[in-house]
């Protein structure tokens, strides 16, 4: 009795989870006359790739994909080294004050988002970076939550191989580099899929800065696209642009699932 | 710690915390004051700012679409915040048994968790759709005339708390499994020998030790709902009346920034949304001792 409740309840979840996804891959694979019907037609028949090259016409789509690609990646690499650093400082260095400075990064995970964004748009304005590559990453490269995700990490490993280091006259970026940053490969997995998610996803930030198409990223062109005058009736445009900026994301996930929990597990418990 | 000792340990500390400190300092640090400082003038980027005193709170105090959004928000977490909760903490009880399938439970229960807003907000607005959308296609079967959904402000915020929880759910269960997987066996193994049943497990053993979990969710969830922009910029039908009424916080502080030009006006206006989530949040601290159940180490 039991297992079939369990069963059900799958059942239940899988399609309330992943019908909306494929009523957007259903409806971006329809011609135009197909997607305003009283009667929704499922499978496409035909089924077409028109909307993909309505939309390639309509935006750089190439180029917007490659911005995506190359903001979340850079920003990432930025993000992990960064709070790396900072990280091996706060937990295998001893050193006076540590504790109330780490207290003062966390505090600023405090201040929400909409507060910093206006005076940082003010500054990348002063600064001449509107629309340009840095604009996107540089803001975002400390992450005070990597720095608290790496450094529990850190702490958690044992000092026997770094004081065979030091006795062999290793110093601390050695150290850091050949034995701390190797023996942390899972937490700097997870940091590196929550960065990426992060820069992928975002769009409240790119909103104002990256307004042009050479540095426009998927989540800013796509809501454009669906408040443009002829998104009411082109869906499957709509529905293809949606598709390109969400694949790359959830294949990712179904790789990286493993750490993905983890991270999740990890802020929760300890946060 | 072994290793380098004295001034040149310093030097050490310095170097490795030299790239997130300057950052904190331009992107952080000074941002925060330079908000306040904005938040003192008028300010339209373009013209030199003028100070104007708490001129911009007490505008704010007046201001019939700041009340208005304050009083969307609210509604939508009243609505949200039980649903996505209740559902959250049965979802990870659900996940938390053995049985086939567990693992593909859970990874489609992340999927939405992972897609960006921008996606889910877009997706669901074709699925909101009044005419041609599967939900009133769906209702239509049941005989039921489905709404206007995104043109009217009423189902607007509910089709967007409806989004919300289908989004954040996995994410709440997830949060739930690890406290639930945190909880020592030997609890459970004393109670089934003791003769207890599996309704009286969770209610006496799961939940209370379960409550620090809750605390920790409800206050992230509130913090991060406070904070809800895209769904509520995105989904509502443009010039709509759902569009002209339905607003939230943060949505209103990007409206006065960006189309009105009005930065002084709209700093002061994210740090009264500050203001709100910091009062909120320490009088969950303060309450916590009434009802979290903290284990004796």
């Amino acid at each position: 009795m039991q297992a079939v409740i369990n069963y059900a309840i799958l059942a239940l979840l899988i399609i309330t989870m992943i019908a909306p996804f494929l009523w957007m891959v259903s409806t971006s694979l329809k011609s135009q006359e197909y997607i305003l019907t009283a009667t929704p037609q499922f499978i496409p028949r035909p089924l077409t790739f028109e909307s993909y090259a309505a939309l390639a016409q309509r935006m750089a789509v190439g180029r917007i994909f490659f911005n995506s690609v190359f903001v979340a990646i850079a920003g990432s690499i930025g993000q992990i080294l960064i709070a790396a650093m900072a990280a091996y400082a706060f937990s295998r260095i001893q050193w006076r004050g540590r504790d109330a400075v780490f207290l003062l990064y966390l505090a600023t995970m405090m201040i929400p988002a909409v507060v910093l964004v206006l005076p940082q748009f003010a500054l990348i304005r002063r600064l001449g970076w509107v629309n340009t590559y840095q604009a996107l990453i540089v803001p975002g490269l400390v992450s005070a939550f990597g720095t608290f995700l790496l450094r529990q990490s850190f702490l958690a490993l044992p000092v026997d191989y770094e004081e065979a280091a030091f006795v062999e006259g290793a110093n601390y970026f050695t150290v850091f580099r050949r034995i701390i940053l190797p023996l942390s490969r899972p937490a700097l997995a997870t940091l590196a899929i929550f960065s990426f998610m992060g820069l992928w996803n975002s769009y409240l930030w790119p909103l104002f800065v990256a307004r042009k198409e050479t540095v426009m990223t998927l989540p800013v062109a796509l809501a454009a696209l669906q408040s443009g005058p002829r998104a009411l009736t082109e869906w499957n445009v709509v529905m293809a642009g949606a598709v390109i900026t969400v694949l790359p994301i959830l294949v990712v996930y179904l790789f990286a699932q493993r750490w993905f929990v983890q991270g999740v597990v990890t802020s929760g418990i300890k946060g | 710690m072994a290793g380098t000792q004295g001034w040149q340990k310093w030097k050490w500390v310095l170097f490795f915390l030299l790239p997130s400190a300057a950052g904190l300092a331009v992107f952080v640090i000074y941002p925060i004051f330079s908000s306040l400082w904005y938040a003192l003038h008028r300010w339209n980027l373009l013209t030199p700012p003028v100070y104007v005193g708490l001129a911009n709170f007490g505008e704010l105090m007046g201001d019939a679409d700041f009340w208005n959004a304050v009083r969307y928000t609210l509604l939508m977490i009243a609505l949200y915040l039980p649903a996505v909760f209740g559902l959250g903490l049965v979802l990870a009880l659900y996940l938390n048994q053995q049985f086939r399938g567990k693992i593909l439970a859970r990874t489609v229960s992340f999927l939405p968790v992972v897609a960006s807003w921008v996606v889910v907000s877009i997706i669901w607005k074709w699925l909101f759709n009044p005419a041609y959308g599967l939900i009133n296609w769906g209702l239509g079967l049941a005989g039921i005339a489905g709404p206007a959904w995104l043109y009217e402000p009423t189902t607007a915020a509910i089709a967007i708390v409806l989004t919300s929880i289908w989004k954040d759910v996995g994410y709440i269960a997830l949060l739930f499994l690890g406290g639930l997987q945190g909880i020592s066996t030997t609890y459970y193994e004393a109670a089934r020998i003791d003769g207890a049943g599996r309704g009286r497990i969770v209610r006496s053993i799961t939940l209370p030790l379960l409550t620090p979990t809750m605390f920790f969710v409800l206050i992230t969830l509130l913090i991060n709902y406070f904070q809800m922009f895209e769904q509520v910029w995105l989904m509502p039908m443009p010039d709509s009346a759902a569009d002209r009424q339905v607003e939230v916080i943060v949505t209103e502080v990007v409206q006065n920034a960006f189309s009105y030009g009005r930065m002084g006006y709209a700093s002061a206006m994210s740090w009264a949304l500050f203001l709100i989530i910091f009062v909120i949040t320490f009088i969950q601290l303060r309450l916590q001792d009434r009802w979290v159940y903290y284990e004796a180490e």
